[in-house]
Parts: C-alpha cells; sequence; structure tokens
C-alpha cells in the first residue's frame, strides 16, 4: 500500500478531544469537548469540522490513528467491568497486600488504595510452578471446570488469570483460558504471562487485571467507534496509539487495552521527538504544563526514554506507591501536581505551597471571576504580568486582576506580611522549583546532565514557565513549537507502528548460555515483529534489543541496549563491557568482583522513523522591536522590566526579538526573560536561546 | 523590595529534593536487600557547627534522631583542625551512628570557595559485618563484628588503604561491602555537589542565613504544635515477648510548653540477646511515634527534633551501653511508639491508634543440601531474607491496615524474587481472617505464610518474630489482635524467637499478629460488619457473635457473594 497522505489524529482527553487532519498540504486541528457516555460523537464532530476546513471529504482519509484517556480514566474512576481473577492458591491477597508498606509515613490516618478486585471476587486453583519454570503441583482440569461453574453464576464480563511464575511457563494459565473459552464463551479472559510476562507478582497481577477490567468496556468503544466512522463513509484504517509511544491494531488495542493507559501523554512525548528530530537535537527535554499536572521526559536521540513499570491513578499527591503499578513497556514520564489550576497556601512553617490540589475549571483560578477565592499558579502569572487580562484564551476568558491580587493578597501575603507581587513572585518560584526538583531528579535517576539539554515546551502553562525553569536547570536553549494545544494528536501521526515484547528469564554471566540467550531474543523479537506486521505489511521493520542488568545481589536492574549483532550472537564478555559501560555512566564506578545477570529481556520491533524534514535553523539576523509595552516581573532579575508585546502569528522566519519579550498567541502567552532572545524558526517554532555574551 | 523570604523558602525545597535524590542513588546501587527493598537507609545535609538542616524520608523512621546526631560526633572525633577538602569519615559504631555494627554512617565535608560550607551525612544498611553474622545470638557487641571507631575513610582525596584491607579480611561479602562504601561515599558527593550549585546560584558565601531560617521556622511551628496541648503527664507502659524474657517498656509522656519529655524510668533492663537498643535509636522511635502524631508536615531536622526529648536509666533495654549487643535493636525499636501512644492517648484522647503488630515479622532462610539421605547434585547453600508486615492497630476513625508495617515504612520482597534468591518455596501468603481486633474501629489483618525448601534441602529458620504471648492490646473498649503462631506443617511447635532446624520435606506455618481493635464494636458501621463479611475478612461467627449480625443477614450477604454482588 502507497504511504497514506491523509490522516487524522484524534486524541480524547479528560476535557477536550483534539482533532488533527494532515494532508499533504499541512496540518488543520481543532478541539471539541469530550462527550463521555459515547466518546465516538465528539471525534465524528471533530473529524467534520477539519475536513471542512481542509476541505477534505471524509472518505478520503486513509488512516487514522486514535490516543485516549478512556483506559486511563476506567481504572481511576473504577468504571470497569465485573471481573474475576483467578490465581494460585496461598496467594489470593497479592494485590491487595501490595508492598505492605505506607508510601506516606507522616500521616496516621493514610488509607491505602482499594484493589481493583475485592477480595470476594477473587478465586484459587491448586496448581504451582516455582522459579525454574518447573510444575511442582499441576493443575487439575476438572478444578478449573468446577470453578468455571461458581463464576458462571456470578455473571462476570471478563476474568484475569495471574498464576505465581507463569511468566516462565504458561501452561497452566493456558489450561486455564482453554476451560475458560469453553465453558465461558461470551466472557472475556486476560492472562498475565501475555498481557505482562514479567517477574514480580504485584505489578503482574494487578496488570492482567487492570487489563480484564477495562477489556469489555474498550472493546466495546473500539467497536462502536469503528462502526460510526463507517457509517459516516470513513472507510480508513484505525490504529491505536500505545503508552509506549507506537501504534497497534484496533485488534491488538481491544486484546491489550492495558497498553493504551497514558497513550495521551505518550503523544506528546512523540511530537516532541519529532520536534528533536527537525532540529538535530539528540538531548530533548519535553515539558508539558497544563493545568493541573506537569509531565516531563527525556528524549535521547529522538526518540522517549521507556520503562517497563509505571503507576497508574496515584491516590495521594501524585505520591509514590498511592497508586497501582502496571507493568508495560511505557514512556518514563515524571508526572507533578503541577499546572495553571494548582492552588497555593501558606503552611504551619510559614512556606508558600502549590498543589497538587488544582481549581479545576470550576470554578477555577480566582481570576476567571467564577467564585474562587484562593490563588492560582494563573492568579500569580497575571499579577506578575505574564498574561494579558483581555486576551486570555483568545479573549475568550476576560481575566479579573482585581480577585487574583486579592486571593494572593488574603491567603498568601497577609499571612507573610508579604505585598502581592512577592506573593505571586513566591508562588511561581515555588511552582517553577518544584518542577524543577522534579527534573533533576530524574536526569540524576538516568545519569544525565541537563545543561547538554535542549527543552521543548507546550501545553497551555508551559509557555509561561518554560523559560524559567530553563534559568533554573541551566538549560541554555527552548523551542517552542506552534499547535502545542493539540500536540498530543499530532504526535500520534508521528508515531510507528512499534510493539515491545518482553519477558523475565534469569541469566547470570558467569553461568551464561549462549544459545538460550540467543533463542529468548529471538522468539521475543518473533512476538514483537508479528504484532507490527499485522498493521503495515511491507515496511522494513527494525528490532531494537536490551537486557535489563544488574549486580549480583542489587534490586534494581538497568536497561542495556545491544546491537543487532550482539543479539544475534551474544556473548558474556560483551554484556559484560556493555554493562559497566553504562552503569559507570550513571553511578560514577563499577563494582569490582562482583557477578552480573540478567533479570528481562526486551525487543522493541518498530517501521522506521518518518523522515523529517530537517530544518535549517536561523540565527534570527532580523531584529525586531516591538511596538508595545508592559511591565513584566522577571524573576531572575527580581523585578519589573519593560517587557515588549509581540503577536506570535506575526513573527516570520528569522526574525529576533530581545529579551524580555511576551510573545502572544490565542492558546497562551510565551515569556522570554532578559536572559534570553526569541528567534522565530522557518516552521514556525520559537527558538528561545541565550543572550549573546556582551564584550 | 526583599524577596529573600522567597529565596530561602526556595532553597529549602531545594535542599529537601537534594538529600532525597542522595537516598533515591544509593537505593539503586546497595547490596543490601534491606536497603533497596525496605528502604532502610538515610541521607542528610548539616550546617558547619553539625546541626541537620535537611534529611530525607526513607523507609525507617529509626535512623531520624541518629543522623541529626551522628555528624556532632564525627566533628567532635575528627577535630575542626583536622577537616580538610576531599575527606571523607566513616564509622559504624552503633552509639555514635545509627544502632547497629550493620549500618555504615559516612560523612563528607563540603567546601565552598576553600571554606567549610557545611556537611553529607548518609546511611545504610549492610549485608554483613562479619562476627557471628545478622542475628541476636552475640553476648556482646564484640561478637556481632566489625567495628570501624569514626575515623577518616578518604583523607584529602586518598583513600585508606590498610582500611580497606582490614575491612576486607573481616566481612563474608567484601567486594559488596567494599562496593556499599562507595556508593555511601558518591552518594555525598552528589549532595556536596548540588549544595554548591545552589549556593553559586544564590550567591551565598555560607549557610548561616538559610540554616537560621529553616531551623528558626520549624522551632516556632513544633513549638507551637507543643503548645496546643494539654500541658498534662501521663504514663503507659506495654509488654511484649522478649527473647527468653518478657519485656516491659514503660513511658512517662510530659507534655511543656516547648518540649515534650519522654522518659523510660522503670523500662526492662538490657537482655543477655542481642535485641537491645541504644538510647539514639529508641529516641528516633519515640520521637517519630509523637511527631507522626502532633506534627507531620514539620520536616525533619535540628530544631524540629530538638523539642522531643527522651531519657532513660542507663542500661534498660532502652539504653543499652557498650558492649551490650545490638544487632536486632530494631524489634524493641519497633515496639517504642505503642508504648509511647499508652502514656500519649491519655494526654490527647483520640488521636492515635490502638496497639499493632508492631516489629516486622521477619525470618531468615539458611538453606543447604539435605543431610538425612544423599542431596541431588543441584543442592546448593543459600540464603534468604524475607520481611513480612502483620496488621497495624485500628485508628480512631479508620480501620487499621491489613498486613502493612507501622512503624517501620519496609516493603515486603515479591515472592518470586524471593524464591530466585534461593532454593526457597513460599507456598502461602495471604491475609488471616479473624486477626484483626474488633472494635468500633478494626485492627488490620496479620497474614499466614507458610515455608518450604526445594526438593534435596533442608534449612534452619532464623525466626525474629515476637506478641506472641503478648498480642496487641485493643483501646477503648476495642479488642486484642491476633497473636503470633508459628508450627511445622506437621504440628510440631516452634518458638517464636532464634534458629530452628526444619528437616526435608517439612514446612513451616506462620500467622503473623493482627492490630488491635479501637472502641466497643458494638459501635462498628454494620455496613462495615457486612462488608468485611463478604470480603472474608471476619467469619461468620465473629460477625453474629460479636458484631450481632442476624442469621438472616450473614445467610443474605453468602448469597450476594455468591452472585459476585457489588458490597
Amino acid at each position: 500500500m502507497a504511504h497514506p497522505t491523509i490522516r487524522l489524529g484524534v486524541d480524547i482527553g479528560g476535557t477536550f478531544t483534539d482533532v488533527v487532519l494532515e494532508t499533504p498540504v499541512g496540518l488543520t486541528s481543532t478541539k471539541v469537548l469530550t462527550t463521555y457516555a459515547a466518546p465516538e460523537n465528539a471525534i465524528i464532530e471533530g473529524l467534520h469540522q477539519v475536513c471542512k476546513k481542509a476541505n477534505v471529504l471524509p472518505n478520503q482519509i486513509q488512516q487514522i490513528i486514535h490516543g485516549t484517556t478512556l483506559a486511563t480514566n476506567a481504572l481511576i474512576e473504577r468504571r470497569g467491568a465485573k471481573t474475576a481473577l483467578i490465581t494460585t492458591e496461598g496467594f489470593r491477597d497479592v494485590i491487595e497486600m501490595r508492598t505492605e508498606s505506607r508510601f506516606e509515613q507522616y500521616d496516621l490516618n493514610l488509607t491505602l488504595p482499594e484493589p481493583l478486585l475485592p477480595r470476594h471476587m477473587r478465586f484459587t486453583l491448586c496448581e504451582r510452578v516455582d522459579a525454574h519454570g518447573r510444575v511442582l503441583i499441576a493443575l487439575k482440569r476438572s478444578s478449573v471446570e468446577t470453578l468455571a461453574d461458581r463464576i458462571a453464576q456470578m455473571g462476570v464480563d471478563s476474568i484475569a488469570v495471574g498464576l505465581l511464575h507463569s511468566y516462565l511457563n504458561p501452561s497452566h494459565e493456558r489450561m486455564i483460558r482453554d476451560v475458560l473459552s469453553q465453558k465461558l464463551p461470551d466472557v472475556a479472559v486476560s492472562i498475565s504471562s501475555e498481557v505482562s510476562p514479567q517477574m514480580r507478582e504485584y505489578e503482574r497481577f494487578n496488570t492482567v487485571v487492570a487489563n480484564a477490567y477495562i477489556k469489555p468496556l474498550m472493546a466495546s468503544y473500539l467497536g462502536r467507534l469503528e462502526d460510526r466512522l463507517r457509517s459516516e463513509d470513513v472507510a480508513a484504517r484505525i490504529f491505536l496509539m500505545h503508552s509506549g509511544g507506537g501504534i497497534i491494531s484496533l485488534q491488538n488495542a481491544a486484546d491489550f487495552p492495558v497498553r493504551l493507559v497514558e497513550s495521551g501523554p505518550a503523544g506528546g512525548a512523540v511530537f516532541a521527538a519529532d520536534i528533536a528530530a527537525r532540529y538535530g537535537i539528540n538531548k530533548a527535554l519535553s515539558f508539558d504544563m497544563g493545568g493541573t499536572t506537569a509531565k516531563i521526559c527525556l528524549i535521547t536521540n529522538q526518540t522517549p526514554k521507556t520503562a517497563r513499570v509505571f503507576e497508574v491513578a496515584r491516590s495521594y499527591r501524585f505520591k509514590k506507591g498511592s497508586g497501582m503499578p502496571i507493568s508495560i513497556p511505557v514512556i518514563d514520564m515524571v508526572e507533578i501536581g503541577a499546572g495553571g489550576g494548582s492552588l497555593a497556601h501558606v503552611d504551619a512553617l510559614q512556606q508558600i505551597r502549590v498543589g497538587p490540589e488544582s481549581a479545576g475549571s470550576e470554578p477555577g483560578p480566582a481570576c476567571y471571576d467564577q467564585g474562587g477565592t484562593r490563588p492560582a499558579v494563573t492568579d500569580a502569572d497575571l499579577v506578575l504580568g505574564k498574561l494579558d487580562p483581555a486576551n486570555f484564551a483568545g479573549g475568550s476568558i476576560p481575566l479579573n486582576f482585581e480577585n487574583a491580587q486579592a486571593a494572593l493578597t488574603k491567603q498568601i501575603g497577609e499571612v507573610l506580611a508579604m505585598g502581592p507581587t512577592e506573593a505571586a513572585f513566591g508562588v511561581t518560584e515555588v511552582v517553577d522549583e518544584n518542577m524543577a526538583n522534579a527534573t533533576r531528579v530524574h536526569a540524576v535517576e538516568n545519569g544525565e546532565d541537563l545543561s547538554q539539554y535542549t527543552m521543548i515546551a507546550f501545553g497551555g502553562a508551559a509557555p509561561l514557565h518554560a523559560a524559567r525553569l530553563c534559568e533554573k536547570l541551566g538549560v541554555a536553549r527552548l523551542i517552542v513549537p506552534p499547535g502545542a494545544g493539540v500536540g498530543s494528536a499530532i504526535g500520534f501521526l508521528r508515531a510507528p507502528y512499534s510493539f515491545e515484547a518482553n519477558r523475565s528469564i534469569y541469566m547470570r554471566l558467569s553461568n551464561f548460555d549462549t544459545d538460550a540467550a540467543a533463542q529468548i531474543l529471538h522468539d521475543l523479537r518473533s512476538e514483537a515483529v508479528s504484532f507490527v506486521r499485522s498493521c503495515d505489511q511491507d515496511t522494513p521493520i527494525l528490532s531494537e534489543f536490551k537486557a535489563y542488568m544488574r549486580y549480583s545481589g542489587q534490586g534494581w536492574e538497568i536497561p542495556i541496549t545491544l546491537s543487532q549483532d550482539q543479539a544475534e550472537t551474544p556473548r558474556a564478555d560483551v554484556f559484560q563491557a556493555r554493562f559497566e559501560e553504562d552503569y559507570a555512566n550513571l553511578f560514577g564506578r563499577t563494582v569490582e568482583g562482583m557477578d552480573i545477570e540478567i533479570t528481562v529481556w526486551s525487543v522493541n520491533a518498530t517501521t522506521p522513523k518518518q523522515d523529517v524534514a530537517k530544518i535549517s535553523p536561523t540565527d534570527g539576523p532580523d531584529r525586531i522591536i516591538p511596538q508595545k509595552y508592559r511591565p513584566i516581573f522577571d524573576a531572575a532579575q527580581r523585578a519589573y522590566l519593560d517587557a515588549g508585546l509581540v503577536d506570535r502569528a506575526r513573527l516570520k522566519a528569522g526574525q529576533r526579538i530581545e529579551g524580555p519579550v511576551a510573545l502572544t498567541e490565542a492558546e497562551t502567552t510565551i515569556i522570554v526573560p532578559q536572559s534570553r532572545d526569541a528567534i522565530c524558526q522557518p516552521d514556525g517554532c520559537i527558538d528561545i536561546v541565550l543572550k549573546p555574551r556582551k564584550v | 523590595m526583599d524577596h529573600q523570604t522567597v529565596e530561602y523558602q526556595v532553597m529549602w525545597n531545594r535542599l529537601i529534593s537534594v538529600v532525597e535524590e542522595q537516598a533515591q542513588a544509593l537505593v539503586r546501587t546497595a547490596f543490601s536487600t534491606s536497603v533497596r527493598e525496605a528502604g532502610d537507609l538515610s541521607a542528610g545535609a548539616y550546617d558547619t557547627q553539625g546541626r541537620m538542616l535537611a534529611q530525607a524520608v526513607t523507609g525507617t523512621p529509626g535512623h531520624v534522631n541518629a543522623m541529626a546526631d551522628a555528624v556532632a560526633h564525627f566533628i567532635r572525633r575528627i577535630g575542626r583542625d583536622n577537616i580538610f577538602e576531599g575527606d571523607i569519615y566513616i564509622t559504624n559504631d552503633p552509639w555514635e551512628g545509627t544502632g547497629h555494627l550493620h549500618d555504615i554512617t559516612m560523612v563528607t565535608p563540603s567546601f565552598h570557595a576553600g571554606r567549610l560550607a557545611g556537611f553529607f551525612a548518609c546511611t545504610a544498611h549492610i549485608v554483613d559485618i562479619g562476627g557471628r553474622g545478622f542475628g541476636a545470638d552475640a553476648h556482646s557487641v564484640y561478637e556481632e563484628g566489625l567495628y570501624i571507631p569514626i575515623m577518616k575513610f578518604a583523607d584529602q582525596g586518598r583513600v585508606d588503604q590498610t582500611l580497606l584491607r582490614i575491612i576486607r579480611g573481616n566481612v563474608r561479602e567484601p567486594d559488596q561491602l567494599v562496593g556499599d562504601i562507595f556508593a555511601l561515599a558518591t552518594c555525598n558527593d552528589i549532595g556536596h555537589r548540588r549544595l554548591i550549585e545552589m549556593m553559586q546560584e544564590f550567591d551565598l558565601a555560607d549557610l548561616e542565613g538559610i540554616a537560621s531560617f529553616i531551623l528558626d521556622n520549624s522551632r516556632r511551628a513544633t513549638v507551637a504544635a507543643i503548645a496546643a496541648l494539654p500541658p498534662l503527664s501521663a504514663q503507659g507502659e506495654m509488654t511484649v515477648d522478649g527473647f527468653d524474657t518478657p519485656i516491659t517498656l514503660r513511658v512517662k509522656i510530659t507534655v511543656q510548653s516547648d518540649r515534650i519529655i519522654t522518659d523510660f524510668t522503670g523500662t526492662s533492663a538490657v537482655d543477655k540477646k542481642g535485641i537491645n537498643c541504644p538510647l539514639v535509636y529508641t529516641k528516633a522511635y519515640a520521637c517519630y511515634a509523637l511527631k507522626v502524631a502532633i506534627a507531620p508536615d514539620i520536616p525533619n531536622n535540628a530544631a524540629s527534633l530538638a523539642p522531643f526529648e527522651v531519657t532513660a536509666p542507663i542500661d534498660t533495654i532502652v539504653h543499652a551501653v557498650h558492649p551490650a549487643p545490638v544487632a536486632l535493636r530494631h524489634i524493641i525499636g519497633h515496639f517504642v511508639p505503642d508504648a509511647v501512644y499508652d502514656a500519649f492517648d491519655k494526654i490527647v484522647p483520640g488521636l492515635v491508634p490502638a496497639e499493632g503488630a508492631g516489629c516486622l515479622c521477619n525470618f531468615q532462610v539458611s538453606l543447604r543440601p539435605r543431610t538425612d539421605a544423599e542431596p541431588p547434585q543441584t543442592a546448593r547453600r543459600s540464603e534468604v531474607l524475607t520481611f513480612n508486615s502483620g496488621g497495624s492497630g485500628a485508628r480512631p476513625e479508620l480501620d487499621g491496615l491489613n498486613a502493612t508495617a507501622f512503624p517501620s515504612g519496609v516493603m515486603t520482597m515479591p515472592v518470586e524474587a524471593t524464591e530466585h534468591a534461593g532454593p526457597v518455596i513460599i507456598w502461602r501468603k495471604e491475609l488471616r481472617p479473624d486477626s484483626g481486633g474488633v472494635g468500633k474501629t478494626q485492627g488490620g489483618l496479620g497474614q499466614f505464610m507458610e515455608v518450604g525448601a526445594e526438593e534435596g534441602h533442608e534449612f534452619d529458620l532464623q525466626a525474629m518474630f515476637d506478641r506472641s504471648a503478648h498480642p496487641a492490646r485493643g483501646r477503648r473498649g476495642g479488642g486484642p489482635g491476633a497473636a503470633t503462631t508459628i508450627t511445622r506443617d506437621d504440628g510440631t511447635p516452634m518458638r517464636t524467637k532464634g534458629k530452628q532446624f526444619v528437616p526435608h520435606g517439612a514446612r513451616v506455618a506462620m500467622a503473623f499478629p493482627g492490630g488491635a481493635g479501637y472502641g466497643d464494636p458494638a459501635d462498628r458501621n454494620p455496613e462495615h460488619v457486612i462488608r468485611d463479611l463478604a470480603r472474608g475478612y471476619i467469619s461468620d461467627k465473629t460477625a453474629s457473635e460479636i458484631y450481632g449480625l442476624s442469621a438472616e443477614e450473614i445467610a443474605e450477604t453468602h448469597a450476594k457473594v455468591k452472585k459476585g454482588d457489588v458490597i
């Protein structure tokens, strides 16, 4: 099939459904309100809007790439199917006992999140596989049949199966699936050895339960969507964005819906990676700040960093451990409760605290004039002059400066004996510091030095805070792309077909089995490739090989990337050299005399990245002198400075403006502090660079 | 305009972030299971006087005060004139460090522009320190392993090779231990670099201004929280199993206008076995118990900890002095909060929970090829340590947490990971119904565990359990939690503490204790009783006899469970 040229990217978010149409001429986008009861309705409406704008007929669309928060929301809001879990006798409570610890030590009244399935929906069977994959107690088919009859009486829609050590030996899980599909043909079945064949029962069981829990809902939604599109004369094939930053077929998505969790943010990271590719930037930091949260992701060599496990539905101030772990390949993102709506207060220590509580859209920040009396980050931005009260959201929401000032004065200023400006400065500094700290910790965890990074910022609140974040992090360059409001949906259109297969199998380098290692990687590759082939029959497929390794005795493994040669003819000495190189890079030194072990193997099969038209960045030879000025508080200078005001839409490629300046647009405002200049690049990106040193 | 307040706030946040970063680096490089799985480590930043300015919140409160006091000991022992750029100091002194030889503490002076700016310290539990190995069997600290007095590990950048050779020659896993020591040093260095960056960014010559800001605000807030309490004094006590003889912790708490004094006069004497606590460790848990109750949001530092004064007579089990054996000091340490709450509840009723499982339900399995018959070729020796939790005590308005540690913050290891660590088989690990004390709010459930070995192996089980003869006591009419039990699968009784042989083919069945209940069971919300019955947290018998559910209600609940209804 010729490469499709008319494609639609659709991102269903919590508030808006973003739709982007790409044609050979360019991008057309729209935002429509998400229709919770029938999310496909918003898609159809958005589709017609962009088709009309771009003069394209719906039946000309060749491909639809879809990402959605529906899976995530179903988990957060517990709106999944009636589901049962079948597990090994003696381990009924794994998903309830969690890690047996409190994620917040300083709260006597801590409550732990309820497991997705209550205890009476969890059943056990007498069977056991050991840590070598050997069967200790064989599963009796008759016992499965008896249990199936019992579960049948409950009228469940979905069943999760998670047995101990099934990632090594899936035979018992498969037998259960066979019996269930005979006895309960209408019930969806998910088995852990397929959904997430990784060691660590709590994560794996939780993942298979989450998959089963949302499977009927997602299957029904995807089916309806396909029908609606057909009825609207759209014949395009539909693909789904997954959490690992690639796309998979509708059928695979319906089978493994847990892989759709966090697909929206993944699209944002892919969007940033595409910008990085355009500019040939090998170390990029994507920074996405919206109304309630900020998300940060490291992108090296134009590929977002990935992880094997993440947490969804954190229930306690975004705190690690307060959500449920899902072990699937995922783009590794730090999410913190910092956004335009984040509320500020003064605590018992006389310290300003910001977030994670958010004003939301009702009542919103105090300046929205909808009854909010507590100061939010947006209020502080307004008081500091960063926002134009008359031109917020294209003038659709007039901002009330007095309300913002009053909220800051009452809740912060009077408590700390500060004026409104200082209170506002305090709020923005604290929220920016919170984001900077989270970014620093993430960089250190990945052994990265941020001073070599370029930040790529998008999302409504990011352009207001990104440059200050760069100042704090010692990041010299910041790029604010156009279309940043629908970044995720654009990212979907840039994502390759990809699927990552992984499996836990222990192997020590001192006892390295060359043939077994080659076989494991070969099998994983075949599995991953078959998923990609189901999407695309002819494009060549690249395989990326990784072994997760550590010193024996450690509990935390690091991903070691292997070349195709290293994977096809694996050698212990090569694996060791690769491990030591990466370990030293992360932790500063290697440990002599210790054996090294591999715990997890993974292969990501992907179609090549789309060719990206490289931009030849201009250094902005044409100086623009702003016509209008407004005092804007410059955090680094600790003072109001007269900042220029320029309409972003009027900027032309090659034009350079000296900071301090505010570049205004309908969706947001880009703040360029005194330390930096802004250059408009040929693709419309605003390139914010350090001022040249004065001689 | 004076923006210093805002700057100081930012710097305080930064320092807390720096020490968290320090701690994270350790978690990921440490070889010790208790560090990486249990968060048994700590990291802190200090001013030039050795006052702690920030400390990472890690898995164990036991390091809190110990870390706060440690750096002052280092300054005194090393000598102010002897502190140079590039130095790194080390100790595992239980009394000047964090309570037992298995914790290594390292301190690094931080220099900025040639002047001493402050110190960084970190502590981690290490795999082995020689001696008799980790257990309660030693009769004195001399048998518990190698003792490293406070000394220089590196002198102006030069690592002491003699010290390294002595360490290597005295421990069972020298490569791992040396790896951990360097990891600790690296972790301080991360803190140092970030501190200097901060001082440059804010153009600071020293930390005096920010130190005063942190300490003044913390002191003020802590004293305000204490001043809000009734100025009363109350006594409490709690008895636990101990090793061979029961141990009574006796506590008197006195609330004054600007401090809380916790005194342990009347507490049992030091034990012959290594479950004794140096005072610094007792202080940590007493202080944690009070702080989490009345001032949980105030970060730990020298000023926020100082108003919590802890005293105990020398040679009580909570103030063991050299050369008492102290390796398993956590057992008593973990019970300190429950004892403190027995007294504090009389001063501020309705705030603190009922008693819980208290100390972690840890055990070590030492596996070896069977000796009663020819073992298979593949049989091997192996040591496997596990961390497990009983139930926590019911709170005044909330049930206790099932199988969740308190006061420790330790995590359990996945069963699959444990079984990869050695030829052990965990046959069962699940909640223990009816083990939570009854009450208006119910105690958290304990758990069942059943442990055996792979074919061809026998093993010793080193038990470190308590609350067998002394289960958690209820508060205000709540019932007790269920007691710890341990037997072989053939019914042979076993002891809750000490090393015990388990022959080939046998398994050990353990039931870990539940937390106690709070308030009169008659006041329990009937919906919660039905929910607990449906989930199997409580039996039909408890539902009817204690909570008064009728036979019809019980039958109806079981019918709903059968249909899979939402309950």
